[in-house]
């Protein structure tokens, strides 16, 4: 059994990050480094629908979208994965055959997490046995508001073990943990318990990613690497809807990560309507002209 | 055009390379502001009495711009002539309309400056990059924004200077000289100006001669604004001139802001004589960094510290004490920050770090890699390229020094920090104070306490907390011992430029 106390609270300046965040949104993207992040970006989405009201015919429309973005220009490329509910993950799967495209499910009772944990594991090993190659876990937050550490770090290494080959991603729901020190100490446990990637939010709760809290999460990842040569990926989600804003990000992983992030096997962007503005924005670059937003499909 | 010598040297890091990889992938397209729309005239004449007036001698000398080595503009030199000139038009301006108006009048006029400084940021900041090699972001939006505010900020004093001392009669002063720094060129001349005329004084000021361009557009800002003839008057030249001013019968104030050495010879030709004075001189700012200190945004506040304006700041941050159990940790991290600070083009909205302001200054700083290098200081400097033209110093580290090294003692004005660790927050306080300067100095811990306690045991004019470099009107600025006498800023810079009887 691990001790609460291995988890130190690493202090955060809120000021000084803000700061640092606006000094970075202040980096001019133009030209030849706009199309490349505008491209980059976009490989980077983790298309998404997580609604109630989902149905098998939206999911396979979306997975046509993931593989063939905007079909009048080729050489856009994919996004990373769609991101489903565990019951969609088999269409999902069928509908991707072939391409590199990976499933993502939520699982592990999201987006509360609200479950006994031997549920959240049945509901993670559904989703994996459906074929997801990718597993997005919420934490118990209102453990980790209680100061239960190790209750969260045990959840998060039970349910990686119920992922097998899946990877997965954790996420923190950083909305409901209110400061700066309780996102790093979240994503420090994370990290330690075997998270292949921490993710923000699920888009659900208000404020969802921002870029401080995605600052401080970077951050965490790369005290995390000088410690143990590890990669752990990054996932910003809810809320990024336009090509402005993930360019921004990515300055951000650039800055702080450098270059072996720049790639979506460690950095996605989780969002659904995103995907449209970076291709109106690719157009426009190719083009020089703007295309109204009908001749972006919507789906 | 010019055969001086820019090629810089560069030095071998003696640390192994980082771990993170920020060069490859990715690079930034260049984003220069354009300066089309900025029109530099061939050459500048003298502001005296509200016109412009050609040198006594007509001699001009030439302004280079630092990033590429060509020439900017030519500016007047100005003798004993014009300095004699420029003073007299002062003092009838200052007897005839300035000191008798109406002080809400004189706050308008002050007003109506700060808004047409606003209304032509972007040519300033253009002009300030162009001639003194500060990144674009830096003078857009540091530089030339602080310089409206200070002008705000003083504007609206000028009719409450009756309630600013309570039980004190204030009085303006006369005709006040003014000598500025080429470092910030427009926001020292803001620091001047604005509480002069505030106080209904009149001034002959005098800026550096790397860096007149600015002045010389503030010139024709004045007389757009219509203030009365002789308010403001402004004569370009090196030392000479500036000697001309301090050593002017009919000068009632000098304010300085430069090198502590200049400031001693202005300090020694006052001495004797009813003139009163400020000096802001030079600095060797400590950091210290506590083990509690949130690592990661102090590392920012480090780099804000020393690397802002290309070190060329007086209050700069040179020397870092960091305690000896994250030691490591912190200069891997700043070593690593390094790598993603862009030096280059100032005109480059990307760029964090432009060009030295002048050849001299680049010998002097170079001169200094070499003492430290001499000195068995190891040294690390970030990677990254260099345009081939110009004077450009990529930002420098060292460590292994100690506080008997020059490089930890001396005011380097550059892009160069020096690394000591310390144990006890009573050690760092005694190097933190082993130096000729009290400028400036900083403290990260995430303690409070802390910042009380150890804030309040430097000797320093200014100690800031968890951050570093930051102005405000409303806050006085100045230095202990070797880096100054007297304040600028909020109600002690009034004080300065008035009798109170």
């Amino acid at each position: 059994m691990i001790q609460n106390n291995k988890f130190e609270v690493v202090p955060i300046d809120r000021v000084a990050v803000e700061e640092r965040v606006g000094r970075l949104n202040k980096r001019s993207i133009k030209k030849e480094s706009k199309v490349q992040a505008l491209k980059l970006a976009l490989s980077m989405v983790d298309l998404t629908t997580l609604e109630g009201k989902d149905s098998e015919g939206k999911v396979r429309q979306l997975c046509q979208k993931a593989k063939s973005p905007h079909p009048s220009m080729p050489d856009i490329p994919s996004v990373a994965a769609v991101c489903v509910y565990p019951n969609m993950v088999r269409i999902a799967k069928e509908s991707l055959r072939g391409t590199k495209i990976n499933v993502a499910s939520v699982a592990s009772a999201f987006p509360s997490g609200m479950a006994p944990l031997p549920i959240r594991i049945e509901d993670t090993k559904y989703a994996v046995e459906e074929g997801a190659d990718e597993v997005d876990m919420v934490i118990t937050r209102g453990a980790f508001l209680e100061g239960e550490y190790n209750f969260v770090f045990d959840e998060i290494a039970a349910i990686k073990e119920a992922c097998g080959d899946a990877h997965l991603k954790v996420i923190l729901e950083t909305g409901e943990l209110h400061t700066y020190e309780n996102v790093r100490l979240a994503s420090d446990i994370a990290m330690e318990a075997g998270a292949d990637f921490i993710k923000t939010s699920t888009g659900k709760i208000s404020p969802a990613a921002t870029q401080p809290v995605t600052l401080v999460m970077l951050e965490a990842i790369r005290d995390f690497y000088y410690k143990t040569d590890k990669m752990v990926g990054m996932k910003p989600a809810g809320g990024i809807r336009t090509a402005k804003q993930a360019i921004q990000y990515l300055v951000l992983v650039k800055e702080t990560l450098g270059a072996a992030w720049l790639n979506n096997e460690y950095f996605r962007f989780g969002a659904s309507s995103l995907a449209n503005d970076l291709l109106m924005q690719i157009v426009k670059q190719q083009t020089g002209h703007y295309q109204g937003p009908d001749y972006f499909s919507i789906d | 055009m010019s055969e001086t010598k820019t090629k810089e040297t560069t030095y071998k890091p003696t640390s192994p390379n980082s771990k993170l990889d920020f060069a490859s992938l990715w690079e930034y397209s260049e984003a220069p502001e354009s300066s089309a729309n900025l029109e530099i005239k061939d050459k500048y004449d003298l502001f005296i009495g509200g016109k412009f007036v050609k040198p006594s001698k007509d001699r001009y000398f030439k302004s280079i711009n630092p990033s590429s080595n060509e020439e900017v503009t030519q500016f007047a030199e100005a003798t004993q002539k014009d300095v004699d000139k420029a003073v007299k038009a002062a003092r009838k301006a200052f007897k005839g309309e300035w000191s008798d108006l109406n002080p809400s009048s004189r706050g308008k006029y002050i007003y109506r400056i700060a808004r047409m400084l606003q209304e032509r940021a972007r040519e300033f900041a253009i002009a300030e990059s162009i001639d003194g090699g500060k990144p674009i972001r830096e003078s857009r939006d540091v530089d030339i924004p602080l310089a409206a505010a200070y002008f705000f900020y003083y504007a609206g004093w000028a009719d409450k200077l009756e309630y600013a001392f309570p039980g004190k009669k204030p009085e303006a002063l006369g005709v006040c000289g003014q000598i500025i720094p080429w470092n910030f060129p427009l926001l020292m001349l803001a620091w001047k100006i604005a509480p002069a005329l505030a106080c209904g004084n009149t001034v002959v000021l005098k800026p550096a001669e790397t860096t007149s361009l600015t002045a010389m557009m503030f010139a024709e800002l004045v007389k757009d604004a219509g203030l009365p003839d002789g308010v403001v008057n402004i004569v370009t030249g090196a030392g000479q001139t500036g000697a001309e001013i301090v050593n002017h019968k009919d000068i009632d104030k000098i304010a300085f802001t430069g090198s502590t050495n200049v400031g001693k010879i202005i300090q020694k030709s006052l001495a004797g004589t009813d003139k009163k004075y400020t000096l802001e001189l030079g600095g060797k700012g400590a950091l210290i960094l506590f083990e509690d200190a949130p690592i990661d945004q102090a590392v920012e506040g480090i780099i804000n510290a020393i690397y802002f304006n290309q070190g060329h700041v007086c209050c700069a941050g040179s020397r870092l004490l960091v305690q000896e159990n994250i030691a490591d940790k912190v200069i891997m991290k700043l070593k690593d920050r390094l790598e993603t600070l862009i030096v280059g083009d100032p005109l480059d909205k990307n760029t964090d770090i432009g060009a030295i302001n002048s050849k001299e200054q680049f010998d002097r700083v170079n001169s200094y890699l070499e003492l430290g290098v001499e000195e068995g200081a190891e040294v690390y400097q970030s990677k990254c390229s260099v345009p081939e033209n110009g004077y450009f110093i990529r930002p420098t580290l060292f460590t292994n020094v100690s506080q008997s090294n020059r490089v930890v003692q001396e005011e380097i004005f550059g892009p160069v920090l020096t690394v000591q660790s310390f144990r006890t927050a009573d050690e760092a306080i005694e190097k933190a104070n082993n130096t000729p300067f009290g400028l400036a100095g900083g403290v990260w811990t995430d303690k409070g306490s802390k910042i009380f306690k150890v804030g309040s045991a430097l000797r320093s004019g200014v100690v800031w907390a968890n951050t570093y470099n930051k102005f405000d009107p409303t806050s006085p600025f100045g230095g202990y011992k070797e880096s100054g006498v007297g304040r600028e800023g909020g109600l002690h810079g009034l004080s300065a430029y008035l009798n109170l009887k």
